[in-house]
């Protein structure tokens, strides 16, 4: 690394404490900057929609507590959705976390439907160590896998697995995903193996390589990228939540990060012809 | 031999699973599904394992007193306390041997691990995650010098997506005319990411798909062995 | 005699012609015999039950699915075995509970020997393993095979020889993936040679592992590495320790060790994702000199702003073959190089077929 760029910079920490009041303060003084939405939010969107009501989907809650603050609004505005649409939830988790994100999410919206009964119109399946293998031996026999949910009921007790015995009547699969085992195994078995529809939502600093799954062949049916996603669908549908809230907070720290990089570019520059002019 | 009988097992376990992606029929599939069973059962054998390096490692750090000692007595104090009241009280659905504990649970709210997850790991996890948000920060202040022609595009590239991704691309491009749609900033964004991002990205996962294939096929045949330790 | 041969058959026809309900039963194909797929349009008919039933082998009918579509499919894989006859039977009733019409369609299920969905992966995979292996063949009868510079990996020497130094250790993190993902395994291959050098020049070595089977895989990697340095006396088995399988735990055990340790050279070699930024940097302000490789596109920009040395994607496979110079491990990389320009091919002839508007390549090539 050039070492006019280590000199003469910033001390980090400065960075630090301006960037954590840029946060911390449009959290708190909200300013209500307007969100725009993307196309592969809009397939997301689109997907839900155009699944027919009574349909069984799996949505694979494979992230944990670092990062709620991008996915589990994703995952609420989601569940919500396909509550409205009539379509019965699966849940799976490949992480052992992602089973208690899940029932966060399902205890605060059950109040809200109470027509919506545990086993017939949601069923938790609890966590399944394995990854990639596991959802290959889904896709073969699901019943194996999850002989029961996470409560310890039988599967053949639960209406809601009546007629899954592997991917075949399933919508889609969503995938919420913070990084391994996740969306990238749900595309590899779930699409390209076994040939179901998934979408998936993931945090803003993975999303570019997760990105390049969302083609012409559809291995990924649209993808919620980050905080921004998920506001975006929380915006589509018209449910905002605290990723909207944050949104604000996250547009100030990125100014913040941008003036900071024009600063450091202003240093080296200074630095440069200094060092020009003591040569000379 | 010690070296031979795992190199045997996996060239035959290596030449099973690729066949049985081709043969649907039995037995090859059922052999490949048998063998998924198998490393499920290996990989939750094999936490045992890493719990007793993890006491073995710390323990012999406190008894010789080595250095910043006390952090570890922290490491194990904290390990033993979370699986005790999980074993002893249970988790949110299930009992654990001394019942659900609801003296406590009426103290605290909830049951004592449910309440050290939800108000001591999520935070701690939470807390780890947003490091990131800082060391991106200063990460991105050294990385986005204009130094060359190459390393500009980069700069520019960065702070178009970064304002385009955020509510703040959308206020400033806004106003434009439709005929200048094209400049809004998140339209910007989503071309940078979806275009030129993306082919970049595939190059590279492209490439590793081959050096995984090659990898795979060395161990597979037997060439590459030094994840057996050896050269 | 006629007279009633011809009513019935005119009854028949008429009850053929006037079904208004499509129900057929086929085989899925492409399996191994244990799934019937069921297809359905029953919109001509106004019905509020539907229902499919199941005989197996002559034997009672069960219930296989209650049909709320009245158009679809399903794809029936309970206790379905090869070669035995089903009989399907679709049943629709009216708002009085009034049979309106009941359909059957008797199927058998059949194992196939092959995919044939997967023909094109078949013979692209045939052709990159025969040409890996016809050039590790042809390296090993001696023919001399040119490998480009790899910084990152000329370096190991100098990041070695500086903690020797400096008296500091050695930290090396194979990823956070579990030993079923190739880029560990290959972070561990480079563990194998950072090890020997660490011995040979009698420097200590730290590996913090997140996954209990790489740990015992790892400590096996370096203890070998001690042997074959013929320094089995300075291995020191607890220098390999797991700490936890937790993401963001695991970056606090290692980000400790780091401010800690203070070590002189890093290692990052295998797969990492958000805590790429976090172990790079902390790393860069305690000062070490670091390699990283990875082949996870999106940490990989990361790592290139914040270590000396950065092995891309590829790189990364490519570093046992190339530290160890071993003819047949380094013909397998041209090998990889020959599918990289087929695959340049085909990519520029779909796209011209593409523009041209036939689609035949794209679709021999996907596969489902």
């Amino acid at each position: 690394m050039s070492e006019n760029i280590k000199k003469k910079q910033i001390d980090r920490r400065w960075i630090f404490l301006l960037l954590f009041i840029s946060v911390a303060l449009p959290l708190i003084f909200v300013i209500g900057f307007p969100i725009e939405t993307t196309e592969n939010a809009r397939l997301v969107y689109g997907l839900i929609e155009q699944t027919p009501k009574g349909s069984k989907v799996i949505i694979s809650f494979d992230y944990d507590p670092a990062s709620k603050p991008e996915l589990h609004p994703m995952g609420k505005a989601l569940m919500k959705h396909c509550f409205d649409r009539d379509i019965k939830v699966i849940v799976t988790a490949l992480w052992p976390m992602g089973v208690q994100m899940a029932e966060d999410i399902y205890s605060d919206l059950k109040d809200n439907y109470p027509d919506k009964k545990y086993g017939e119109d949601y069923v938790n399946m609890g966590y399944k160590a394995g990854g990639i293998v596991t959802i290959q031996a889904m896709g073969k026999n699901f019943r194996d896998i999850f002989p029961q949910d996470m409560n310890g009921t039988s599967i053949d007790e639960l209406p809601i697995l009546d007629g899954i015995n592997n991917f075949d009547n399933l919508g889609f699969v969503f995938a919420l995903s913070a990084g391994d085992p996740g969306i990238k195994q749900w595309v590899q078995i779930a699409h390209d193996t076994f040939g179901r529809p998934v979408s998936g939502g993931v945090t803003g600093v993975s999303a570019p390589a997760v990105i390049p799954y969302v083609n012409q062949q559809q291995q990924l049916i649209g993808l919620l990228a980050g905080l921004k996603g998920a506001a975006e669908y929380e915006l589509l549908t018209k449910t905002p939540g605290t990723a909207t809230k944050g949104m604000d907070a996250q547009s100030v720290a990125h100014l913040i990060i941008i003036i900071f990089i024009i600063m450091g570019n202003i240093n080296y520059w200074r630095n440069k012809k200094a060092e020009k002019k003591g040569v000379e | 031999m010690k070296r031979k009988i795992p190199l045997l097992i996996t060239f035959l376990v290596g030449v099973i699973i690729i066949i049985s992606e081709f043969i649907p029929h039995k037995p090859f599939g059922q052999i490949s599904g048998e063998l998924e069973k198998w490393y499920l059962i290996i990989a939750g054998f094999a936490i045992i394992l890493g719990q007793l390096s993890l006491f073995k490692v710390n323990l012999f750090k406190i008894r010789h007193r080595q250095k910043n000692w006390q952090f570890f007595i922290l490491t194990l104090l904290s390990f033993i306390l979370m699986v005790s009241i999980g074993i002893f009280w249970g988790t949110e659905n299930h009992p654990g041997i001394f019942g659900n504990g609801e003296t406590i649970s009426n103290t605290i709210g909830t049951k004592p691990f449910d309440y050290l997850f939800d108000n001591v790991y999520q935070n701690l996890q939470a807390t780890m995650f947003s490091l990131l948000a800082f060391f991106i920060a200063s990460a991105a202040y050294r990385a986005f010098i204009a130094r060359t022609l190459e390393s500009s595009l980069l700069l520019v590239a960065a702070i178009l997506v970064m304002l385009g991704n955020t509510s703040l691309g959308s206020a400033l491009t806004g106003w434009l005319p439709e005929s200048l749609k094209f400049l809004h900033l998140p339209r910007i964004s989503e071309f940078i990411m979806k275009y030129p991002t993306t082919a970049g990205q595939r190059a590279i996962m492209i490439g590793a798909a081959f050096g995984i294939i090659g990898s795979s096929l060395r161990i597979i045949l037997g060439i590459e062995r030094s994840y057996l330790g050896g050269k | 005699m006629k007279k009633t041969i011809l009513m019935l058959f005119l009854f028949s026809a008429s009850l053929l012609f006037s079904q208004d309900i499509f129900f057929e039963a086929v085989d899925n194909p492409n399996d191994d015999g244990c799934a019937i797929q069921l297809r359905w349009d029953a919109s001509n008919i106004s019905s509020t039950k539907m229902n499919i039933e199941r005989k197996d082998d002559g034997g009672e009918a069960s219930l296989v699915q209650k049909v709320d579509k009245a158009e679809g499919e399903y794809m029936d894989g309970e206790d379905i075995k090869p070669s035995i006859e089903y009989v399907y039977c679709f049943s629709a009733w009216d708002e009085n509970d009034q049979l309106i019409e009941k359909v059957e369609s008797v199927v058998f299920a059949k194992a196939q020997w092959f995919n044939s969905e997967k023909i094109s992966l078949l013979i692209l995979a045939l052709i990159i393993t025969a040409a890996i292996l016809f050039f590790i063949y042809s390296a090993k009868s001696g023919k001399e095979l040119y490998i480009r510079k790899i910084a990152g990996l000329e370096s190991i020497d100098e990041s070695v020889g500086r903690a020797t130094e400096m008296g500091r250790p050695i930290l090396f993190i194979p990823g956070i993936l579990d030993l079923d993902d190739m880029q560990t395994i290959a972070g561990l291959t480079i563990l194998g040679k950072v090890a020997h050098k660490a011995a040979e020049y009698d420097a200590e070595i730290i590996v913090p592992v997140c996954r209990s089977m790489v740990l015992s895989t790892a400590k096996e990697v370096v203890k070998e590495a001690y042997l074959k340095a013929g320094r089995p006396d300075a291995y020191n088995p607890d220098s390999v320790f797991y700490l936890t399988d937790d993401q963001f735990g695991y970056v606090a055990g290692v980000d400790g060790i780091i401010m800690r340790e203070k070590p002189a050279a890093n290692f990052l070699m295998g797969a990492f994702y958000a805590e790429s930024l976090i172990l790079a940097e902390t790393g860069f302000a305690s000062g070490a000199i670091q390699t990283a490789g990875t082949a996870m596109p999106s940490q990989l920009p990361f790592f290139v702003v914040a270590c000396d040395y950065t092995l891309i994607g590829e790189e990364l496979f490519a570093a046992s073959a190339y530290l160890s110079k071993e003819p047949n491990q380094l013909g397998s990389l041209k090998g990889q190089d020959l599918g990289k320009a087929l695959f340049v091919i085909l990519l520029a002839i779909g796209i011209v077929l593409e523009i041209s508007g036939v689609h035949f390549l794209k679709d021999f090539l996907t596969v489902y």
